[in-house]
């Protein structure tokens, strides 16, 4: 009994212990309360997570691997073997469940190794549990569909419907978005080549460019609808506005980076205009510009998706779900925003990598 | 002063590009009904013409703030009543049209304070739940090594494509009007202060620490007198951020059910091919934006000079 009040996590793990209690005496009448698996699996867990902080490093992980699988092991049926209206001794076997998730990741945030690949494992358990607890409530308190759909429900609707999922993807992202995206950033790019050569333009564009930046540019989507019709042109115009200025502004900042010391030394080798900006200026301005191009990598998904919301075409992501919304077909919804939510990540992910590729040199890229 | 000259002079050059290019935009239209009435159209009447079209393809800037002016305490946002009586306009009679132009629905005045309400409700909501978060954050380490992955994933994620399932599901459920636009707003600046907040009470560093625990200072003041006031600017940077972001989600939000606000009237516009209607809740919008963003860093400034952390 002594380990059950040791190191951290103390009162956690006292209510695990209450609440397994609690689901193994609870009279189990109908055949939706927690079976013996259920309840073995939980005992196990409870004992595992006693044990494992008197571990070596190695024995640790290993405890903690089987209590995350006896977690599964009880969770599992806990979920998917429900059918509404559950007692007492359900809802204290998923609480188990839940704060023996809470001390897993609290055990495995104390591991020693939390770098790399490592330090992704205690988000994963805990974005597991998050799933596992909307799959069990949404089944055992029988919500609506058209209010919440189980995660279940909104994977099948992923796994079935992958072509419509793909033809709005390339319409939303692959035309509107990345257009927009490789205009507006390229343009600003080069504006910002041009505003760089005259400090006047410099000292004016930077507020003006900081104050637009800061408005609702979203709100210009009804009216490049107006001007470049329903299709993705317009989506493109939308996303272009939103981005040009981040990156003007970005990019103009990195250009000033360079020291005067640098800049002497450039011309100390009589280095013409290009070869500074070549050799010098744009190697320094790298950090600022993928700031740049990693804020408005987010910006040219949302403008895309927001400005379908005032007109598109019958397929795109924005128009997909906002009709579906009208249809109360929520499902559909949901997966339309894993989609968006992949992409997004995926996106940011791309800049964020080639950054790290280019700037290696940068403090910011140090391995702690 | 050595920035407004160039700042006036770029939003002198912005404006007179606009006038430029509503010419062309606009042409094409005046020609067009030239040829159906069969007349001759002169270069300088066209030019003269397209600067004053009732539905322009691109409303000239000085349309635009006559719509906005017409659309806040103008006769037809105020009623025509209350337009007779105040008609030649008084400095009394333009503040008894202002105060009418807060509850008529065809002011934007009107619109804009429904969408101000929203905004700054769902602001109040996502700024102390962040904060909250960002405290738990930085003393529980499982809360840490969870909750802050996700957090920063979530920015790089559209979560406004949320937004018209929110109010729909909301809607069905009876909850309708003001919360669930408050409930978008408060997402949308949740995560940014949440990221900046982590940042802020981390960001006293090791030798302040110790100089803490030298003091022997209890948990509950080092939080107090150390990491809450080094976190301030960083709470200020994600304030401004946070606050924009919650004007365009509560806009969003205003998309699927049409009960008043900026973003109703910028749909409606669309539909009816309002041009101006649209542009000036654009420029609304725009004004409050910058009003909003402008009073945090009003307070910024002032919270920091007084904690000494003058910038």
């Amino acid at each position: 009994m002594s380990g059950l009040m040791q190191g951290r996590g103390a009162w956690i793990r006292l209510g695990l212990a209450v609440a397994v209690l609690a689901a193994c005496w609870w009279p189990r009448a109908a055949g939706a309360q927690p079976g013996d698996l259920t309840l073995v699996a939980l005992t196990a867990a409870l004992a595992l997570s006693i044990l494992a902080p008197g571990l070596g490093q190695a024995g640790r992980a290993v405890a903690l691997l089987a209590m995350g699988l006896a977690l599964s092991l009880a969770g599992g049926p806990l979920a998917f073997q429900q059918g509404g209206a559950e007692a007492g001794g359900f809802w204290a076997a998923a609480i188990a469940v839940w704060l023996g998730a809470w001390l897993l990741v609290a055990l495995v945030a104390e591991l020693p190794w939390r770098r790399g690949p490592w330090g992704l494992i205690a988000p994963l358990i805990f974005g597991a549990t998050i799933l596992w607890a909307w799959e069990s409530v949404v089944r055992a308190l029988d919500v609506p569909r058209v209010i919440l759909p189980a995660p279940s429900e909104i994977a099948a609707r992923l796994a079935s419907s992958t072509d419509t999922l793909w033809i709005d993807l390339v319409q939303t992202f692959g035309r509107g978005a990345l257009a927009g995206f490789a205009i507006g950033c390229g343009s600003a790019f080069l504006f910002a080549l041009v505003v760089d050569r005259y400090p006047f333009l410099k000292r004016g564009l930077l507020p003006v460019g900081n104050f637009l930046a800061a408005l609702p540019i979203i709100g210009t989507a009804p009216i490049f609808v107006m001007w470049f019709g329903f299709d993705w042109p317009s989506k493109a115009a939308v996303v272009v506005a939103m981005v040009f200025f981040p990156m003007l502004v970005n990019t103009v900042q990195g250009l000033a980076a360079t020291e005067a010391m640098q800049r002497d030394l450039m011309r100390t080798y009589s280095a013409s205009w290009g070869q500074t900006l070549l050799r010098l200026r744009l190697p320094a301005a790298m950090p600022f510009i993928f700031n740049g191009l990693k804020i408005c990598a987010t910006l040219a998904l949302i403008g895309a998706i927001v400005a379908e919301f005032f007109g598109s075409p019958t397929y795109g992501m924005g128009f997909r779900i906002s009709t579906e919304v009208g249809r109360l077909s929520l499902d559909m919804v949901w997966a339309e925003i894993a989609v968006a939510a992949a992409l997004g990540s995926a996106f940011y992910g791309v800049w964020a990598l080639l950054e790290r590729q280019v700037t290696f040199w940068h403090p910011s890229q140090r391995g702690r | 002063m050595s920035r407004s000259l160039p700042v006036l002079t770029v939003t002198a050059v912005l404006i007179a590009l606009w006038y430029l290019a509503v010419i062309p935009m606009n042409a094409t239209w005046e020609y067009d009904q030239a040829r159906r009435a069969g007349s001759e159209l002169p270069f300088a009447e066209m030019v003269a013409r397209t600067m004053a079209q009732e539905r322009p393809v691109l409303p000239a800037p000085h349309q635009v703030v006559i719509g906005l002016y017409e659309q806040t305490v103008g006769c037809d946002a105020v009623g025509r009543r209350m337009c007779r009586e105040t008609t030649p306009l008084t400095v009394q009679g333009f503040g008894q049209r202002v105060a009418a132009a807060f509850t008529s629905n065809r002011s934007l005045i009107y619109h804009a304070g429904v969408t101000l309400s929203a905004t700054m409700l769902g602001f109040l909501i996502g700024t102390g739940g962040g904060i909250l978060l960002a405290i738990g954050i930085v003393y529980n380490r499982a809360m840490d090594a969870s909750v802050m992955p996700w957090a920063i994933a979530s920015q790089t994620i559209p979560i406004i494509a949320l937004a018209p399932m929110i109010i729909v599901v909301l809607n069905s459920v009876g909850i309708s009007g003001l919360v669930p636009k408050a409930i978008i707003a408060a997402y949308l600046s949740f995560f940014p202060v949440v990221v900046g907040m982590v940042k802020g009470l981390r960001s006293p560093d090791a030798m302040q620490m110790d100089q803490m625990k030298t003091w022997s200072a209890t948990g509950g003041q080092v939080f107090a007198r150390l990491r809450l006031p080094m976190s301030m600017p960083y709470l200020f940077a994600s304030l401004k951020i946070g606050i924009a972001a919650a004007l365009v989600g509560t806009i969003v939000g205003e998309l699927p059910i049409q009960q008043g606000g900026l973003g109703v009237r910028l749909l409606s516009g669309s539909y009816y091919g309002q041009t101006i209607q649209i542009w000036a809740a654009l420029f609304a919008a725009a004004i409050l934006a910058a009003a909003l963003v402008g009073i945090v860093g009003l307070i910024e400034r002032r919270v920091l000079a007084r904690m000494g952390m003058k910038r």
